[in-house]
């Protein structure tokens, strides 16, 4: 393995000077590093979702990324998307619809739901199923997670 | 007084988990903590003649613990305690552990793990139920047979001459994976002065507590285990916890360090436990008018290489084999054989959703058979009050499963349906006319495959049912034995906190504990708070298994908040009649008096309930929860896909806690379950899983799953808190067969085995079109 090298790039808008072999997954540098443990490992290899972040608003699963491809980048993760005391939208009609169960593909989901509801205010049933296509959970079936989600766009 | 009970107050924990903050075990870190991994046999049974440490890896650094570290007794302590924690010589399965490894460094550990180099002396190994049923090697005992029951009700013996119909059928299913979001992982810490701790992904802390108990040869003070925020179960947290958190205090032993041992996906998936392949054989006699005669069941699953939960997974199946009908002569005879495959364990339903996928197909073979239509031949048979089922319970509870069907088929407008798509199969091939079968498809639909835009009409479509019950709590005396407690404590604010072994794993334990507490005091909800499960503060209320943390323990949990209103009625600080504000100050008073204000309650079983383990007959469950379901399917016989387009769940379960987390549990049951049909599919080589991630073994997707529509009917159960019965399994069990049913009646071809991949319909396919 090479030498460790200096990253810097914000995160949830704070400056980070990182030190990290340049191959490490930013997963596991946001979790280790920086302790930013809302950001889960379900599969580590991009299939289920559960490590999503956005890197310069695009998300991404946080699994797939080299450190070193952040270099100068603007990170956000799940403890950046609710402001002060403030619950996001998506977060408040997650906890209200029972779109979490066990809650460990909870940040992830609640991520690629704020990523398209960006996207698109005002999803038809299809675009939420396709939006959230790359997030898996094994709890609830994702009907209370589609109305979770629903509700977010109502408000 | 407040209503809290059938409202959908929103989980306790809710906000911890859409913010992140929720702890997982692996969030946890220690000072000078150390990882943990595991060597693993590549051979699926032999002898291990050498372990050699090789490579250019400083091994000094190392914890290294082999079988010959562990303190206490080599076995993973259970039910018949024969898999051992370390393999000692003997190797039984492809991925036995036999070896520990533990350094600061994660990366090096790795290289370091792939350079321990073990030889082995390959021995035969079995790896299918029908070998081990031939006997082809013998690896277990005398017979490779674990466990097996006989449950004989009247005598069909008597029965097949005298029969209008007999009919037989044979049915399979396979492994299937839990695939938690969370895998298994745990934190320990051990040394001889402060015994061991350990924190753990699990459903079960006293399961972990009493095998560590055995692996340290430790009195039980000094262990200690504590559940952190659980990612999931399914089951495939009940038994496995106790077999990582043993590992990981291994090396914490040995070390003197903090170890955290946390799977990766592959490693959970390929060596970790799924649910229990099977096969049914049923012979049923039946009258010309569609009355059951007689129903003869061979009920056979693979336990894989040791015995661990395989003795109770077959009881489950074995009592659910025969369903939630009448018939006065049943012959159930089951067995759990051994084969060189990684144990099989707990995996929601519990053998149930096996045997029940071959009767509720086999239901509608026996049905075409006679001429009915498969809801006239059910209708003719369903069990009612007063009426015993194969276990020759009496059911006492009304029990009303025609009225489940109406409403299911109501619901799913089951008839015109049924109607329509005959009409419509009928036309729909690659060449008939354009535009029939596209106008069918539900509002809300699956984005799948862009069928509107095909050429041809080609999709046939089909509908079927499943009727079934699930047993709530463990079977038989289970409960009686394991004396399950509750404790409740006041704060001297006037807090209430239950103390309680259940663990919240994402179905809800924290929320309902909290209703029915605050519900049978009378207080606001967010007085109640639920203590984190360790087994140094909470007393042992069982597993969080079996469908029983509501009914058996949120019955307990009522009780114990009872006693605490009883001793502060009694001790004059409270009137029988009280405000909130006033149970509040009574408990401060309390306890400026006497001190702590604790109250246990321990389970006592309803009355009148019996039962005889060795002829397997009488009361096996307090109650039952009953259902219909339906499924509407496509099939597309260009591609040999099948997806479900609309799903109805109806059920009875008591009366409902929580709506929303209620219906959460259906839904995510049926998903589950859905993905248990028509997607998972384990592929063996030796008796080790290949499609060991999440990228070939294919759970279903936001994009897969149909409308999941979910009805309760509600019947309160005397024994049960607030009326609650067991909900959690219910669901796993009647998809596959609703599903395969519709499958029958879209293609007119008869599947008898689950997962059924689009290469089996296509093999089949091309059979028929021959």
């Amino acid at each position: 393995m090479s030498a460790k090298v200096e990253i810097n790039c914000t995160v949830n808008k704070q400056q980070q000077t990182l030190h990290a072999y340049p191959m490490e997954r930013l997963l596991d540098v946001l979790r280790e590093q920086l302790h930013l443990t809302g950001t889960k490992e379900g599969c580590g290899e991009g299939e289920c979702g559960a490590c999503t972040v956005f890197i310069n608003g695009e998300i991404v699963n946080s699994c797939l990324v080299p450190v070193a491809q952040v270099e100068g980048a603007s990170i956000q993760t799940i403890e950046g998307i609710a402001s002060d005391d403030q619950l996001h939208a998506v977060q408040q009609a997650f906890i209200e619809c029972g779109g979490a169960q066990c809650g460990i593909c909870t940040p992830g989901m609640v991520m690629a739901a704020v990523d398209l509801l960006e996207r698109k205010p005002n999803p038809s049933g299809e675009d939420i199923r396709t939006g959230l296509a790359g997030n898996l959970c094994r709890c609830t079936g994702y009907m209370k997670i589609f109305e979770s989600v629903v509700r977010a766009c109502r408000k | 007084m407040q209503n809290l009970i059938g409202k959908s107050i929103p989980r306790k924990e809710g906000r911890k988990k859409v913010t992140g903050q929720a702890l997982y075990v692996d969030d946890l870190r220690f000072p000078e903590m150390l990882h943990g991994t595991t060597v693993r046999s590549p051979v699926a049974r032999g002898r291990i003649k050498s372990i050699a440490f090789g490579g250019d890896i400083p091994w000094d650094e190392f914890a290294v613990v082999t079988a010959k570290d562990i303190p206490g007794a080599n076995y993973v302590a259970l039910i018949l305690n024969d898999q051992p924690y370390l393999a000692d010589e003997v190797i039984n399965h492809p991925e036995e552990p036999i070896l520990l490894l533990a350094h600061t460094d994660k990366y090096l550990l790795e290289e370091a793990r792939r350079n321990v180099r073990i030889e082995y002396e390959e021995l035969p190994a079995i790896f299918s139920l029908q070998d081990s049923l031939a006997k082809k090697e013998i690896i277990w005992g005398e017979d490779n047979v674990f466990k097996s029951f006989l449950v004989d009700k009247g005598n069909v013996d008597d029965v097949w001459s005298k029969a209008d119909f007999v009919v037989e059928g044979e049915y399979h299913t396979g492994a299937q994976e839990q695939l938690y979001i969370e895998n298994n992982g745990a934190i320990a810490i051990a040394n001889l002065e402060d015994g061991v701790t350990v924190w753990g992904s699990m459903q079960c802390p006293y399961y972990v507590h009493k095998a560590l108990i055995k692996l340290f040869s430790l009195p039980e003070e000094k262990i200690r285990v504590i559940q952190t925020e659980t990612g999931g179960g399914f089951g495939g947290k009940e038994e496995y916890p106790s077999m990582i958190a043993g590992h990981a205090a291994l090396l914490a032993w040995k070390s003197g360090k903090p170890v955290k041992m946390i799977y990766d996906r592959a490693e959970d998936m390929v060596a970790t436990t799924k649910r229990h392949p099977s096969r049914t054989r049923h012979r049923t006699a039946v009258t010309k008018d569609g009355k059951l005669l007689a129903m003869e069941i061979d009920f056979v699953i693979d336990g894989g290489a040791y015995c661990t939960l395989s003795p109770v997974v077959l009881s489950r199946g074995t009592i659910h084999a025969a369903g939630p009908y009448f018939c006065p002569n049943v012959r159930i005879d089951s067995r759990a054989v051994a084969t060189n495959v990684p144990p099989h364990g707990a995996f929601r339903g519990f053998g149930a959703p096996q045997s029940i996928f071959a009767l509720e197909r086999h239901l509608d073979k026996v049905a075409k058979t006679i001429g009915l239509t498969p809801d006239d031949f059910r209708r003719r048979n369903f069990i009612h009050a007063g009426q015993t089922t194969a276990t020759s319970q009496l059911i006492r509870e009304k029990v009303d499963m025609e009225g489940l069907l109406n409403r299911a088929f109501e619901l799913s407008d089951y008839y015109a349906k049924r109607e329509l798509f005959a009409r419509e199969n009928r036309g729909s091939s690659p060449t008939v006319r354009e535009g029939a079968a596209i106008s069918l498809e539900p509002t809300l639909t699956v984005g799948l495959l862009p069928r509107s835009a095909l050429p041809t009409p080609r999709i046939k479509k089909g509908i079927g049912f499943a009727s079934f019950m699930h047993g709530a709590g463990f079977t038989g005396s289970g409960e009686v034995y394991l004396q399950s407690v509750v404790g409740a404590e006041a704060t001297a604010e006037g807090y209430v906190r239950i103390l309680a072994a259940s663990t919240e794993i994402g179905q809800g334990t924290n929320t309902i504990f909290a209703q029915i507490a605050a519900e049978a005091l009378g207080l606001d909800y967010d007085l109640v708070e639920v203590a984190q499960p360790d087994t140094a503060n909470v007393p042992n209320s069982g597993p969080t298994v079996a469908s029983r943390t509501c009914m058996v323990v949120g019955k307990l949990v009522e009780s114990a908040v009872l006693g605490l209103k009883q001793t502060l009625v009694g001790s004059g600080l409270l009137k029988g009649q009280y405000t909130q504000a006033e149970f509040r100050k009574a408990c401060g008073d309390y306890i400026a008096k006497f001190g702590p204000l604790k109250s246990f309650s321990q389970y006592q079983p309803p009355p009148n309930i019996h039962w005889d383990d060795d002829k397997y007959q009488g009361d096996a469950y307090g109650a039952f929860a009953w259902a219909v379901y339906v499924a509407e399917v496509s099939y597309d016989p260009l591609t040999y896909e099948a997806q479900v387009d609309d799903f109805v769940a109806v059920q009875e379960v008591g009366k409902v806690i929580n709506p929303v987390l209620a219906t959460g549990q259906i839904e995510g049951g049926v998903a589950q379950a859905i993905g248990f049909t028509l997607f998972e599919h384990v592929v063996w080589e030796n008796g080790r899983m290949i499609n060991n991630q999440m990228t070939n073994y294919i759970i279903p997707t936001p994009a897969d799953i149909p409308p999941i529509r979910v009805y309760f009917e509600e019947n309160p159960y005397a024994y049960g808190p607030a009326g609650a019965k067991g909900i959690g399994e219910l669901p796993m069990d009647g998809p596959a067969p609703a599903i395969l049913n519709a499958i029958e009646n879209a293609t007119g071809v008869s599947f008898n085995h689950v997962p059924l991949m689009p290469e089996a319909m296509m093999e089949k396919a091309l059979v028929t079109s021959k």
